[in-house]
């Protein structure tokens, strides 16, 4: 039944939550009518997933109210929000890998008290998958789907569960682009059924694409709330950022040099000992941006660590600057002059309680003037930090502040700083500029431009394929661990892209050179 | 109303000095009770301890004499900590230490020059309190065995090894049956400072601060460090974390063993029961409370010892079990490191009005 009053099926009123030292949300109105798909467009840190925890009974709110078609809730837990009708797919699924889809999606239920009929279960699972178009085996086990069908068993679980509220984080983080289509057309499906859907993101394409109406937040605070027809990109953009915002970064043409770093077939076995990397090769030139594209989770992560001495090698070579350094320590691969951004600033890039001038010298702080034999020098290393601040503009209250204490954008500066100062010749840069506002991207993809510029070949391992297309110059597919293709970046098809991201091996436009 | 906890944005000073001072005063508040239970006046008790363990220059020496132990062995088993090496076993590597030093006096006294003996004794204990060490880092770093088990169950071995000793081959025929080795010639007694208190002292002191300066301006230092709050960094910057395994151990049972020696050489003169009386335990509550921290581990070797002269006092003075003594240290454990929580964090109170609403007024 379609909600036909004027009550809106979510009405948060005066919403205001303060962490330490942060408003995240301050006296925020959100509204969303059933039958509609609301986009809530907003940068890192701009309030949309604090206002969202609220809404689902993760957070509670300092101040304000929530009305669900009209009437009064407190919402104290998740399971107080899951008795209303709201469901949330988050970012990072909560499935169970062992079980089956029936099993995942009826887990933490209590409605068959004793006795489990499962088949019943997953005739009903059937058929809503079939009424919502969301094709998924409802025996297969979680972990033989891909993540865009684990995606639909999320979405199916808070189906089942009888939402008629949906909340989507990000949804197509982790989808190609021809699975983002399908999960637009299920979400224009579910509207149709008069549910209500909420989805957070930060990409205005998919505002675009799939919204009835956007609401921008910054800084904690709703810019506007706009049917998306009445907008434009560069409309949204404005109102994300608080400014104008540079879509194309000028790209000098570098005419690439030597190859600096040769992959021949390389094999690797992921963490639970399955095949990783199944016969990977690639080279990358001085000058030039090779871009990894592909789905996470495809051994972009073991690709690294291979490269960079972290992962053993189970077969072939990696050349740098004609020097195998395989399954050579990290110590080694250091020497040899590459540099490393990894994907996780905080767990591995950084060491969150020293303080900024002890971390960038984490990669040199065994070579003079930092160190001389056996003691450290003070002077010398905060001369480095204070050089390596000002050129990289890393906004730190001090020196000697702990890496942790500073904001996401920053703790990039500094690995940045801190990686192009070591290295020499070759960059492995894993999602440098995920989870960054506008501005650190900015920084960021400058600074890698700059060193292509400079004459370093860059790996660059992305999920974001406007970054890919944007700053590198060729850029090859990776899917179950082997490359499917490598393209030009300029003349790329994203719908050939989108192919090899799912496992279509393409004749590739631009052969190795 | 109702009490939520929230993380301080920073750890003021004043906070990180003010909170285990009224941690240790909640614990003797505590202590206090539990005196009042037992029927004795718990601030005649409290004052009793003080007295036996500061009120004079015989009681300051004897606790000076066992915190000697507690500041080696703990000074050992911060810098393991510091690396999240989790070394149980200072127990062992001190009863190892003293075994090593009784064994170099008793049997090659008469082999090396009498200046060269407490040297040579001193060398001994430490590379049997660091052998002794080095197998549960050499088991972890090879192939990552639990060093909390392996060291733990080490100590069993040492202390058995040693009482093998007394009780049996070593045991001095003189000795009129009691459990110990014969005297060690007078060239291998570490000189007194005054009362019982030996050499010992000074070795402990120059121990923190070679840590100190080691931790704090040294590239090995730098290297403990990250590998403590970040052992994927550790590895990430290029840094051999089994490398460093094996020599934090060295240095932690070294120092352990060496706290063996100051027994033995110090104190005892022969190696005999009542070496092992969980200095080494001990010791892991002193580093804790120490936060690490080599100064702060003299600092809290020195009290931790006042508190159990302090507690053989009232046994005597009071007629209460010496056990009182362990039960206010367990209750200042408790309270110290519950407290280290509200360094941290902190408690506000928060009211919420009346009816179903999601509002919620702040009060501080």
């Amino acid at each position: 039944m379609i909600d036909t009053s004027s009550d809106p099926a979510v009405a948060m009123r005066g919403i205001t939550k303060r962490f330490p030292g942060v408003l995240a949300n301050d006296h925020i109105d959100f509204e969303v009518q059933a039958g509609e798909i609301h986009a809530l467009l907003g940068e890192n840190g701009a309030g949309k997933s604090t206002l969202m925890n609220i809404l689902t009974g993760l957070y509670r709110a300092d101040e304000g109210e929530i009305a669900l078609h009209g009437r009064r809730v407190d919402i104290r837990s998740p399971r107080d929000a899951i008795a209303l009708g709201i469901g949330m797919v988050h970012q990072h699924f909560m499935v169970v890998e062992p079980l089956t889809v029936a099993e995942n999606i009826i887990l933490g239920l209590n409605k068959p008290r004793f006795a489990l009929n499962m088949k019943r279960a997953e005739e009903e699972i059937a058929a809503l998958s079939q009424r919502y178009g969301l094709r998924v085996d409802p025996h297969a086990y979680i972990w033989q789907l891909s993540v865009g069908e684990q995606q639909r068993v999320e979405i199916l679980k808070m189906l089942y569960r009888g939402a008629d509220i949906l909340i989507l984080d990000e949804p197509t983080a982790v989808l190609t682009p021809q699975e983002a289509g399908e999960l637009g057309r299920t979400l224009r499906h579910m509207a149709a059924e008069g549910k209500a859907v909420i989805f957070i993101t930060h990409k205005l394409d998919e505002v675009a694409e799939f919204s009835d109406r956007v609401t921008v937040l910054r800084r904690g605070r709703v810019v506007a709330t706009l049917p998306t027809a009445e907008t434009t990109r560069s409309d949204l953009a404005r109102l994300m950022v608080g400014r104008e915002v540079l879509f194309r970064l000028e790209k000098e043409a570098v005419e690439p040099g030597e190859t600096v770093l040769d992959v021949q077939g390389l094999r690797a076995l992921g963490d639970k000992g399955l095949p990783a990397l199944q016969g990977v090769s690639f080279q990358v030139r001085a000058g030039e941006i090779l871009g990894i594209a592909g789905v996470a989770g495809n051994g972009q992560r073991e690709l690294a660590e291979v490269l960079t001495g972290l992962r053993k090698a189970s077969a072939g070579r990696v050349l740098v600057g004609g020097r195998d350094i395989t399954n050579r320590s990290p110590r080694v691969v250091i020497d040899e002059g590459v540099a490393h951004v990894p994907g996780d600033r905080l767990g591995m890039g950084l060491v969150p309680d020293l303080a900024v001038s002890d971390n960038l010298i984490l990669k040199s702080y065994r070579q003079p003037p930092f160190c001389g034999g056996f003691f450290l020098h003070r002077d010398s290393i905060n001369e480095h930090a204070d050089n390596l601040i000002a050129a990289y503009d890393i906004a730190t209250p001090s020196p000697a502040t702990p890496v942790k204490l500073l904001s996401g954008g920053n703790l990039q500066k500094c690995i940045l700083a801190r990686e192009i100062t070591t290295g020499r010749g070759l960059l492995v840069a894993v999602h440098p500029t995920r989870g960054l506002d506008v501005g650190a991207t900015e920084a960021v993809r400058r600074t890698l431009l700059e060193q292509r510029a400079a004459g370093m070949a860059i790996l660059l391992i992305s999920e974001d394929l406007d970054e890919l297309l944007a700053i590198s110059d060729r850029l090859a597919v990776i899917y179950e661990g082997r490359i499917m293709g490598v393209v030009d970046a300029a003349s790329a098809d994203l719908e050939e892209i989108g192919l090899m991201m799912a496992g279509t091996e393409v004749s590739t436009s631009n052969p190795k050179p | 109303m109702r009490l939520i906890i929230e993380k301080r944005l920073e750890s003021s000073r004043l906070i990180a000095f003010l909170v285990p001072i009224a941690s240790i005063l909640l614990a003797l508040l505590a202590g206090a009770g539990l005196l009042a239970a037992a029927g004795v006046n718990p601030w005649q008790t409290y004052r009793a301890m003080a007295l036996g363990a500061f009120g004079s220059k015989y009681s300051l020496s004897e606790t000076l004499v066992k915190a000697i132990p507690l500041m080696l062995s703990g000074l050992g088993v911060s810098i393991a900590f510091r690396m999240l090496f989790w070394n149980i076993g200072a127990e062992g590597q001190l009863a190892m230490g003293g075994f090593a030093a009784a064994g170099v006096a008793l049997f090659l006294a008469d082999k090396i020059p009498d200046p060269l003996l407490l040297p040579a004794m001193f060398v001994a204990a430490f590379l049997a309190g660091a052998l002794w060490g080095l197998i549960p880092a050499g088991l972890k770093a090879a192939l990552g065995v639990n060093e909390i088990i392996t060291s733990l169950m080490l100590n069993y071995v040492a202390i058995l090894w040693i009482e093998h000793l007394f009780y049996g081959p070593w045991k001095d025929p003189q000795g009129y049956g009691f459990p110990g080795s014969a005297q060690f010639p007078k060239a291998a007694w570490l000189p007194r400072l005054t009362g019982r208190v030996h050499a010992g002292l000074i070795i402990a002191i120059v121990a923190a601060a070679f840590l100190w300066l080691v931790l704090g301006r040294s590239k090995w230092g730098y290297e403990i460090k990250v590998i403590g709050e970040n052992p994927r960094a550790a590895r990430y910057a290029g840094m051999s974390l089994a490398r460093n395994i094996l020599l934090v151990m060295l240095l932690s049972g070294g120092l352990a063993g060496l706290a063996g020696f100051g027994e033995v050489a110090g104190i005892s003169h022969r190696l005999q029961k009542g070496l092992t009386v969980g200095y080494g335990y001990t010791a892991i509550i002193v580093a804790w409370l120490a936060r690490l921290n080599p100064w702060g581990v003299l600092l809290v070797a020195f009290l931790l010892a006042g508190l159990l002269v302090g507690g053989d006092q009232i046994q005597i003075t009071m007629g209460l079990p010496a056990a009182m003594a362990l039960v206010l240290q367990g209750a200042i454990l408790f309270f110290v490191l519950g407290g280290a929580l509200f360094a941290q964090y902190r408690l506000r109170l928060v009211r919420r009005p009346p009816g179903l609403s999601t509002s919620a007024e702040v009060t501080e």
